[in-house]
């Protein structure tokens, strides 16, 4: 299968400072890829590159198999909700759509109208008198109805209440539905993504600390608790992720594709949420940065 | 048609969650052979969930014969499942209170029971259901 986003040793600096660094991907078509990682992790720089907004520092990035932004054709195939899903204000909706129709070769008319209409918006309504859950919606249209193949969206929740976001969600994933498009998402939400992903990316500190299909990694994946005891002697093919320690006690997160045989551990599976927070904590540990904590809103 | 319902705190995966609520309507009669289930499109629209999701849900129970997808139509039930013998769980019912009532007479508090009860399960059906 191609991948729908393909990086080698991806970087971008900003003077001194990595912004994205050494980040090697390559994510499979047909994919709800859900990027998390805290503010300031590298989440819009990597979606930036995506769309060609942004040229790499270092390394390479090839999105539905082209350099991004290469040709039109290339740009008609990926469409990018950017952060704060923002529209012209002094717009209506009818000009949003009808500019629309003007830019993108293979514009959806249908497709577009039908949705405002779904959506009980007035196309004469200017952008700008629209609740942010609309002019997301209206944003959402945009992007659909140019028909691409990659849908890129950049926090297209953060700041809506949680109807809003539960409705935009549900627009997003009807059009999965319908139109068979490959998504990425960037969001601090976890709850939201662990509705709608089954491809998790995880952003810290500019690097990616880990990805893969949600329900391979859920299953690789153990929390295991017993008496206290050094990690340096479990078998070499579990990797710790994340461990705590009392006097008598010891909690460890591991990695590994065999079975844990070991009958001094009680072992349980672990969910979406434990898994975003324990590759996220690990950088914190490893570097004691005090990084601001992910939110969780259900 | 039926309507799914989520539990987020539930912890088990979605897919299974959508499994187990087809076998409860068929159990309950309010699903029988001829009747289609929600579309994956209908079933996103509602949850907000991912459409591979329902579809993975949608294959485990054709492969255990009970649904069956038309292309193009939809998917519908093709096969029941017997309903629970009520006199069968009453009898369990009477047995399990029984057995709550020695463990209690023996030192056994609640949290001692549920962590036994939570092995029990788990080596009967060692099919891990996380």
């Amino acid at each position: 299968m191609t991948a729908v986003l393909e990086t080698m040793g991806l970087g971008k600096q900003y003077g001194r400072r990595w912004a994205l660094h050494d980040c090697t991907l390559s994510i499979p078509a047909g994919n709800v890829v859900g990027l998390v990682g805290p503010n300031g992790a590298g989440k819009t720089t990597m979606l930036q590159l995506a769309v060609g907004l942004l040229a790499p520092t270092t390394g390479s990035i090839a999105v539905l198999g082209d350099a991004p932004a290469s040709s039109p054709a290339q740009l008609g195939k990926v469409g990018f909700v950017a952060q704060d899903t923002p529209a012209y204000a002094r717009l209506s909706i009818a000009q949003h759509l009808h500019m629309g129709s003007w830019l993108n070769p293979d514009w959806d008319d249908e497709v577009a109208t039908q949705r405002i209409d779904q959506l009980g918006l007035d196309p004469k309504q200017r952008a700008g008198s629209l609740s942010g859950g609309q002019r997301a919606q209206l944003a959402l249209t945009l992007a659909i109805a140019k028909r691409p193949e990659l849908l890129l969206l950049d926090e297209p929740v953060a700041s809506l209440d949680p109807l809003a976001r539960r409705e935009f969600l549900q627009s997003l994933m009807e059009v999965v539905a319908e139109h068979g498009v490959s998504v990425v998402l960037s969001s601090h939400l976890v709850s939201d993504l662990e509705r709608v992903c089954d491809y998790l990316v995880v952003l810290v500190d500019s690097h990616v600390r880990v990805a893969g299909e949600v329900s391979e990694l859920l299953a690789s994946h153990h929390r295991l608790s017993g008496l206290r005891r050094n990690p340096s002697t479990l078998p070499a093919n579990q990797e710790v992720i994340e461990q705590s320690h009392t006097d008598k006690q010891s909690t460890l997160l591991v990695r590994t594709e065999e079975p844990i045989l070991d009958p001094n551990w009680t072992v349980t599976p672990i969910t979406f949420e434990d898994l975003v927070l324990a590759y996220m904590s690990q950088a914190r540990d490893t570097k004691h940065l005090g990084r601001p904590a992910l939110g969780v809103v259900s | 048609m039926i309507e799914f319902q989520l539990d987020p705190a539930s912890g088990v995966a979605t897919y299974l969650q959508l499994v187990q609520q087809v076998h409860q309507a068929l159990r309950l009669g309010m699903l029988e052979p001829g009747d289609q289930l929600p579309t994956a499109q209908q079933v996103v629209a509602k949850l907000a969930i991912n459409p591979n999701t329902v579809l993975k849900a949608y294959r485990d129970l054709e492969r255990e014969g009970l649904v069956r997808a038309r292309p193009g139509m939809g998917t519908f039930v093709v096969q029941t499942l017997p309903g629970r013998d009520e006199v069968a769980l009453a009898r369990f019912l009477s047995q399990m209170s029984k057995l709550l009532l020695a463990a209690r007479a023996a030192g056994l508090d609640s949290d001692d029971i549920e962590a036994i009860y939570r092995t029990a399960i788990r080596n009967v059906f060692a099919e891990g259901v996380a």
